[in-house]
């Protein structure tokens, strides 16, 4: 879908990578052309400018869906920068990531408002059932869980969203009945 | 709007479109159509109308209707029975929780009636996608009086006259940054919008973007004006889809219009914006690290001197102010200083917005002059506390301000009376907590914001802030000591005094307020084992006591992970070993039979 990398990946458990998401184990991932192509267009887009990096890094993560260490070195020789100082910006801020996410990324609001109405227990609900710990993805690929910062909809605290979809007034028994609703999509 | 008989505004803030009222303008659309009225009736998706506990909003106008918790399946309904037939839908109205009668209009409603509203003055009201709309609310007519009328140091003089402060957190004198940058002597120089807002659980400068982005943008360009810069940079959270939108539709028609580009009326002044977007690290409302990630690094703090006004974005003199500052700027310049300094408090001029969120019963975003008290925020405006539960504590200014208690309830709000109570105004966040709440986990969840967000740079908050996570924690688990009280201030008070930037020097607050106003909750923690507040899972323990069950078999339906055994009529029985704790069975027990030690 999003992901228009080839992985070939080496004999690695997925938990061995997700434990260790900040890179001492990533997979070896060969590009297509395509995909390097559209990296090279993206840096482009931005004149090649070091001081673009930032809008590089969300113009590819937006087509790639997330920024591996391969994608990051391609980057760099575009820009002429260290990739070292790439990684050091990916690494920073919360938005990029290293790891592709799920089909269906869930996401659970914990701003102050979301955690006194209970974010909390919804979390531990959610983890336990998909068996992940927040910035994982789950074996099949299927779900990633993410915590974000406020979303902006106090009103319906706790918010949890699976992709676009946002969920309002979440409480840890709802959980199963939204996950199921995914779920199900998979067998149709 | 004249050519139409009947407007209908739809809140399009993100808390309204979460709740489908995408999906509750395009059903007005079609039965519109349907009873062929599309010429008479005009659908709007406006900016927050801040009421968003009530959300999905839907406003009529000219009889000035408000409908509230508003579904797809009303819209039939409204259009038959109100456009056609002429009679309001009963059911949808608002109702007063007091009197339980209906409230019609806004004007009637406790929630808007202490409410002053200026840098929102705009939302809710016109449509953010049409630059007329503004125009037709005064828009760009200050913009039009500084350029052909005042000269800049006027226009400064007329802003600090005014007392406006930073609404970002600091609450530096705006007019005074921008005389600081005016005096700078440089070739360029940039106006920066700081609309990185991370302050969890606030929400008013996404609000005022997506509801009113011409009015930032004015105020931007008369700032350009005041200070000789050209360029200007809204830099943005990536994480606010809708306000971006918004803002680039805005910058479209701004320039479009000629409101933004060269000779901009007829003057030599030229001025243009752009935005850059930021990747969700809190740190970067700082000045100095927004700086370093606009020009595409991590967003560290460095050390002021030099100041932005001095050496800022690209080494230029760059003037930066937050999102709700700058809406604030236009009104100023029409209605005048002297207007604008009659309102609020001595030192602290003007209003407010703030994120009433939390154990209240009308979250929502409001306005309110300085100086009105927190009782009459969070009991007149707020409606009192969800489920008529005990007031315990409000929260404010995010993970750098403080907890509260009830004796500052009448102290009037701004921003050093805040500072005074041990809190701070920040970007105005409050968060209102009840009796259920602990507030040693409250000073942990902070933490844990603050040691996510910590840039690394300096160790007394990289390190630091881990080791009162720690003790906090270890606290939480039933572990604590009654020393551990003292070594969570002292580390504390290190981190404060040798951190660089805003962060690290207001990242214990949360943790040294809940000791001062909450010292009895942490001894009872760490003397007694117990969580008065009944929130610390590592000391609850659920039983059921067999005297009581009846076996009604209600605790293991709902059980969420299958912890509850039990025959029918039988006592049940819980497994302390797949118990997550969530309370569920406590609460649905009728018969008292669910025993929490």
């Amino acid at each position: 879908m999003l992901i228009l990398i080839q992985l070939v990946l080496n004999p690695l458990t997925n938990d061995q990578l997700t434990n260790d998401k900040n890179l001492k184990i990533m997979p070896k991932i060969k590009l297509s052309e395509n995909t390097i192509q559209i990296i090279k267009d993206a840096c482009k887009q931005f004149d090649n400018k070091e001081s673009e990096l930032i809008n590089v890094l969300h113009a590819v993560q937006g087509k790639l869906g997330y920024l591996p260490a391969e994608v990051q070195e391609i980057i760099a020789s575009e820009l002429n920068m260290s990739v070292a100082k790439i990684y050091g910006v990916v690494t920073f801020y919360s938005f990029f990531t290293m790891i592709p996410q799920g089909e269906f990324p869930i996401s659970i609001c914990m701003g102050t408002a979301c955690y006194v109405r209970g974010a909390e227990q919804v979390l531990a609900e959610l983890k336990r059932r998909l068996k992940i710990e927040v910035g994982q993805t789950t074996p099949d690929g299927k779900f990633s869980l993410s915590s974000l910062r406020c979303v902006g909809a106090c009103g319906l605290a706790p918010v949890v969203m699976v992709g676009e979809k946002v969920y309002g007034r979440v409480s840890p028994q709802q959980i199963k009945e939204i996950i199921e609703e995914y779920q199900e999509e998979k067998a149709c | 709007m004249s050519n139409y008989k009947m407007n209908v505004l739809i809140c399009g803030g993100t808390g309204c479109k979460a709740a489908e009222s995408a999906n509750i303008q395009a059903r007005f659309k079609n039965i519109l159509e349907e009873k062929s009225l599309e010429d008479e009736v005009q659908v709007i998706m406006t900016g927050c109308f801040g009421f968003c506990e009530q959300g999905p909003i839907v406003k009529i106008l000219p009889d000035n209707t408000f409908y509230v918790r508003v579904t797809p399946s009303d819209i039939e309904e409204i259009v038959m029975e109100h456009f056609i037939k002429g009679r309001p839908v009963e059911r949808l109205l608002y109702k007063d929780p007091k009197t339980k009668e209906s409230v019609p209009a806004t004007k009637g409603m406790d929630f808007y009636k202490k409410q002053l509203r200026i840098a929102l003055r705009n939302c809710g009201f016109i449509n953010p996608e049409r630059i007329e709309e503004y125009i037709a609310r005064d828009g760009y007519l200050a913009l039009a009086t500084c350029l052909t009328e005042k000269t800049p140091a006027e226009v400064i003089g007329e802003i600090k006259e005014s007392g406006l402060r930073g609404r970002g957190g600091g609450g530096f004198p705006t007019g005074l940054k921008w005389e600081l940058t005016a005096k700078s002597v440089s070739d360029k120089k940039y106006v920066v919008c700081n609309a990185d807002e991370g302050d969890p659980g606030a929400f008013m400068d996404r609000s005022i973007l997506e509801g009113d982005p011409h009015s930032v943008i004015e105020a931007m360009a008369i700032c350009g004006y005041c200070i000789g810069a050209d360029e200007g940079v809204v830099y943005i959270r990536a994480e606010y889809p809708l306000a971006i939108e918004r803002l680039k539709i805005a910058i479209k028609q701004a320039r479009e219009s000629g409101l933004l580009g060269k000779n901009i009326f007829g003057t030599e002044f030229n001025f243009d914006i752009e935005l850059r977007y930021g990747a969700g690290a809190f740190v970067c409302g700082e000045e100095t690290a927004l700086i370093h990630s606009m020009e595409g690094l991590r967003g560290e703090p460095t050390f002021k001197p030099p100041f932005p006004s001095q050496e800022g974005y690209m080494k230029k003199p760059t003037n930066v102010n937050n999102v709700e500052t700058f809406a604030n700027v236009p009104v100023i310049i029409n209605k005048g200083a002297s207007w604008f300094n009659k309102i609020g408090t001595e030192k602290s001029k003007g209003t407010k917005v703030f994120a009433l969120a939390g154990k209240i019963n009308n979250v929502g975003l409001i306005e309110v002059p300085m100086g009105t008290t927190l009782r009459e925020v969070i009991y007149e405006i707020g409606g009192g506390i969800k489920d008529g539960k005990e007031f315990k504590s409000v929260q404010t200014g995010g993970p750098s301000g403080g907890c509260l208690t009830k004796k500052f309830l009448d102290t009037p709000i701004d921003y050093d009376n805040l500072i005074a109570a041990g809190s701070m105004m920040g970007s105005g966040g409050m968060i209102v907590m009840d009796e259920d709440d602990c507030m040693v986990s409250i000073a942990k969840f902070y933490l844990e914001f603050t040691l996510e967000e910590s840039c690394g740079k300096c160790s007394p908050c990289r390190i630091g802030n881990k080791r009162l996570h720690e003790i906090l924690d270890k606290i939480t688990q039933g572990k604590g000591k009654e020393e551990d009280i003292e070594r969570l201030q002292e580390l504390s008070h290190v981190i404060k005094d040798t951190s660089l930037c805003g962060l690290g020097q207001s990242s214990p607050n949360p943790v040294l307020s809940t000791i001062l106003n909450f010292r009895d909750e942490y001894l009872a923690h760490v003397k007694d084992g117990k969580c008065p507040a009944g929130q610390c899972k590592a000391m609850l323990k659920y039983t059921i006591n067999e005297e009581n069950c009846t076996g009604c078999t209600l605790c293991f339906r709902n059980c969420p992970v299958g912890a509850i055994t039990g025959e029918r009529r039988a006592p049940h029985f819980i497994d302390q070993a797949l118990c997550i704790k969530c309370g569920v069975c406590y609460e649905k027990c009728k018969f008292d039979a669910v025993k929490l030690a």
